[in-house]
């Protein structure tokens, strides 16, 4: 497996996400609390079809955690990718890890 | 078998009410029912007439719910007056020459205003006051009117004074009595109606009669009255009571009384057992009522009459009504119930006046002291519901009745009589009937809140006076029902906006992470982040992009521009008022070509440049900033902008600088949050350019001052803003938006317009005046200090954003490369361009960027 390193944890702010280009495809890493668990999804907002997911607000319920689309709100779950308002569509998840601080993502 | 023909001649508020009425009671294919309507309109809201003047649409005064005739099989005749009825064939026929055959009749034909054969009263700029287009007449007469004079003090004339006021002219009223409102109030009572109503700035002129009205030498007009004084305005309006509409049924043969009014007896029945007559042209026990609620009774006795004939079911008897009244005239709270001058054989009556405050209240009670029989409440009508509900349900009186309108100065209170207090038969809402068992069902059946016990029962939709009881009985209800009202923001928090602010001023929290961490629990979700984010803003007006209160902002405020459907923004600089200098207009246009925007003039009287890319913000920002302009907030929820006409300076109409106005105000409140988007209005004059009315905060000048209007709204639901206060000086009027802005931050739900917030609070406008304008809260002074806190610490946040370098990083697309996003493509549209659609993309993206 190829590990692609990113940036390091600290370029992202806890509570935000932001978008890396892996193999041209555009990834959402988002960093939910103060502490080194990450996720990586589609970028692509699968209803608008534009690259926006790493700008959604991230959402908590009943421990797990997932992104709101910030163009219409659908909500995702992080670990999964399944979109909670519609059953149908999911997001690509990507593997993710931290090594060292830098933040890697699988691919 | 054929259906029973129904005609009613009149479509007014009594008449309107019987056809629900009949439907409420029969369905809507019972019956065959023609209504003959002589105005072009359906049966509107003659009591709240005069707000016409605020609002200007008949459809806000409108009774009728759109499509209700139409469902109800209804054929309305609008616009055609019947001119004859034949008793004996049983046929109305029309102006038009339609003849119509009936089984039952009913007349809703209502009254005429009485103007009194005065020399000289017939002509031109004299009006009178009934219709709505008896409004329009007078509002456009008053455009080019300096004065005018309303002959006649009592309730509806002192209504057609207030809305005289609100037109602007200088307001004369002559009432013959020598007081103001003799039919309700008593001499005391009056006087100090007079009192109040004159330092409002009317001329009140009592006890005087007109001999003759002339051409005026300095205005228009010239009254001569019998003590020889003259005084001369420029139109005149008369309200001096009304008679019966009772022509159409004496022509055709029905009984009349000897001084007018169709007979009816308990049934409203006339001298024709088919034919009935209800409201202000029925003449019930030598009595005409000049009010509704009596009328709306009328037509549900003659609905119940007409649907159980031929039953065995029982029908109701008409018993006479009430005639008390609570009314806001010119401001004035005015009340007045039962025996209000003590006619009653032995009466005995309490009074307690107030100067220096401008109260009187008296009570008039039994001759054994053990039932209240009237009241007359002139400044304060607090007890109102309070004392009618004694008086309406018998209810014994305390040992010391006179503390029932004594201020409540020490411990012991007056004995308020609590609506648990009150027998389930008592009559909350006297325009619709309802009962307090009636509002106990409705709660019962599911309506938790004031605006389904309003849609299902109808109380409280009449006049208004009774909304404050029904909500009482609705706590009381929900409270015996053990309801708990919930009104969480979600998941994270068990408290509401208002209660969180509450805790985030008084602990002094700062970040989002120690409030859940305090109250909360979890991790926040993307309700109760933006939230939470504001109310910080609200407190604290820290820059919204502090790394700690970066993940609370929604879409727009975390790169501070509005993302458009590609992910692109839109940049829009803030322009206060509407102003921008040449040279600003050129480096807008320099920014937009060099970074190829789409360039769009906005509904917010600004220019917003579309599909910039979000790596080139922080340069195109920093090109507007070097020109002089500042960020306009587009993206926030907080003030975007003031809408100005050009005003005094250019307008040759301008009465005020609303230009000069709209950017002070723009740029006193710029910057801060508040619970959701907010947008001003400035107005040089009453023709209203900028729409002032539909704004949050609206602003009309007078030549006195300005007048100040909120709450209102465009959008979705438009709604015309409440006139708040009128004719302020400048510094009043700062002062006064200053309160209202922070009394909206503080206790508004999260994302609610003012529009939404107003029509949740109790009271409405009244109680905000009471708020902040006479300070009845004690909050005006912390308030005036956090307002100023606010404006003290205003920054422009693209201008902070540009001096922190960490903050720049943000703004790349990747954050592992500088390429663009390649899925942000154009087509060109009239010269400019707009983002492709996702099929456009495709059939585009061979080439890879």
């Amino acid at each position: 497996m190829n590990w692609n390193t990113i940036c390091h944890i600290d370029d992202i702010i806890p509570g935000t996400g932001v978008c890396a280009k892996v193999n041209d495809a555009h990834v959402a890493i988002f960093r939910p609390l103060n502490n080194e668990q990450l996720f990586a999804l589609s970028n692509i907002d699968p209803f608008a079809e534009a690259s926006v997911m790493s700008r959604g607000l991230l959402g908590e319920k009943d421990g797990e955690f997932y992104v709101a689309s910030p163009l219409l709100k659908q909500r995702f779950n992080l670990a999964t990718g399944q979109c909670l308002d519609d059953d149908s569509v999911t997001l690509p998840c990507y593997q993710i890890r931290t090594l060292n601080g830098q933040v890697q993502i699988a691919g | 078998m054929q259906k029973q023909r129904i005609v009613v001649i009149g479509n007014g508020m009594v008449g309107h009410r019987f056809l629900e009425e009949i439907i409420a009671h029969a369905g809507n294919d019972h019956y065959d029912i023609t209504v003959f309507c002589e105005e072009p309109r359906v049966a509107y809201d003659r009591v709240h007439l005069s707000s016409y003047f605020s609002h200007h649409t008949a459809e806000e005064l409108s009774l009728v719910k759109p499509g209700f005739y139409e469902a109800s099989n209804i054929k309305l005749l609008l616009g055609e007056a019947a001119s004859i009825v034949n008793p004996a064939e049983k046929i109305v026929s029309s102006k038009n020459g339609r003849m119509v055959p009936y089984d039952k009749l009913v007349f809703a034909t209502g009254s005429f205003p009485f103007v009194p054969p005065i020399k000289g009263y017939e002509g031109t700029d004299i009006f009178v006051y009934r219709t709505i287009e008896d409004l329009e007449a007078i509002e456009k007469c008053a455009r080019n009117s300096k004065s005018g004079i309303v002959i006649g003090g009592g309730l509806l004339g002192l209504e057609a004074a207030g809305a005289l006021k609100a037109l602007g002219v200088d307001t004369h009223v002559l009432e013959r009595a020598p007081m103001l409102m003799a039919e309700q109030l008593d001499q005391d009572g009056g006087a100090m109606l007079s009192r109040k109503i004159e330092n409002l700035g009317v001329h009140v002129h009592a006890g005087k009669n007109t001999l003759e009205i002339t051409e005026g030498d300095n205005a228009r007009k010239k009254l001569v009255f019998d003590d020889g004084e003259v005084l001369e305005v420029d139109f005149i309006v008369f309200s001096t009571g009304i008679r019966p509409r009772d022509r159409l049924a004496r022509l055709s043969g029905i009984d009349i009384g000897e001084r007018g009014g169709i007979l009816v007896d308990d049934l409203c029945q006339t001298s024709h057992p088919d034919i009935y007559a209800v409201g202000e042209c029925a003449l019930w026990q030598k009595q005409v009522f000049g009010l509704v609620a009596p009328g709306y009774k009328m037509a549900r006795v003659v609905a119940d009459h007409i649907f159980t004939e031929g039953q065995s079911a029982e029908t109701s008897l008409f018993a006479g009504s009430d005639m008390s009244a609570k009314l806001k005239l010119l401001g004035v709270d005015v009340g007045s119930i039962g025996d209000a001058h003590g006619r009653t054989e032995g009466a005995q009556s309490y009074v307690y006046q107030n100067q220096p405050e401008e109260v009187y209240k008296k009570l008039v009670v039994s001759a054994d002291g053990k039932t209240l029989l009237g009241a007359v409440l002139v400044g304060d009508t607090s007890d109102y519901d309070n004392l009618l509900q004694l008086k309406l349900n018998d209810i014994a009186l305390p040992e010391n009745p006179e503390a029932l309108i004594l201020p409540n100065t020490g411990n012991d209170g007056a004995p308020a009589i609590g609506v648990d207090a009150l027998p389930a038969t008592a009559t909350i809402c006297s325009c619709f009937d309802i009962s307090k068992e009636d509002i106990a069902k409705a709660v019962q059946d599911g309506n938790t809140d004031l605006a389904s016990i309003k849609a299902t029962t109808k109380a409280g939709t009449g006049c208004g006076g009774c909304v404050q009881l029904v909500g009482q009985v609705l706590n009381a209800e929900l409270l015996a029902l053990g309801v708990e009202v919930k009104n969480h923001l979600c998941d994270h928090f068990e408290y509401s906006r208002q209660e969180l602010f509450h805790i985030i001023r008084v602990e002094n929290i700062r970040s989002f992470d120690e409030l859940i961490a305090k109250h909360g629990k979890g991790h926040g979700c993307e309700v109760c982040k933006p939230t939470v984010g504001s109310i910080l803003s609200s407190c604290w007006n820290d820059y919204v992009l502090e790394d700690s209160h970066t993940g609370l902002q929604d879409t727009n405020d975390i790169f501070l521009g509005n993302m458009q459907k590609d992910g692109t923004y839109s940049v829009i600089p803030r322009m206060p008022g509407g102003e921008v200098t040449p040279e600003g207009l050129a480096a807008v246009a320099h920014v937009a070509k060099e970074y190829n925007l789409y360039t769009k003039v906005t509904g917010a009287q600004r220019i917003g440049l579309f599909g910039a890319r979000k790596e080139h913000l922080p340069e195109i920002w920093e090109h507007l900033i070097a020109a002089g302009f500042e960020t306009g907030q587009a993206y926030a929820k907080a003030l975007r902008m003031a809408k100005t006409c050009v005003g005094s300076t250019w307008c040759r109409f301008g009465v005020g600088d609303s230009v000069g106005l709209g950017v002070e105000l723009e740029n006193r409140y710029k910057g801060f949050r508040t619970p959701h988007k907010m947008k001003f209005g400035v107005s040089g004059c009453t023709r209203e350019c900028a729409e002032a009315q539909g704004k949050d905060i609206g602003i009309i000048a007078t030549d006195k001052g300005w007048n100040l209007y909120v709450a209102g709204n465009g959008g979705m639901r438009p709604r015309h803003g409440d006139l708040l206060a009128s004719d302020l000086d400048k510094e009043t009027l700062i002062r006064t938006i200053d309160r209202f802005l922070m009394f909206y931050i503080r206790t508004a739900d999260k994302l609610q317009r003012t529009s939404v917030w107003m029509e949740s609070l109790e009271g409405g406008v009244d109680y905000v005046r009471e708020v902040i304008m006479d300070d009845s809260m004690n909050l005006c002074e912390t308030m005036d200090r956090d307002m100023a806190s606010l404006i003290e610490s205003y920054q422009c946040e693209w201008k902070t954003t540009l001096s922190r370098s960490a903050q720049l990083k943000r703004f790349r697309h990747f954050i592992n490369s500088d390429d663009s996003d390649d899925n942000v493509q154009f087509v060109n549209v009239r010269d400019q361009h707009r983002p492709a659609t996702v099929a456009e993309r495709i059939a585009i993206t061979p080439v890879e960027a």
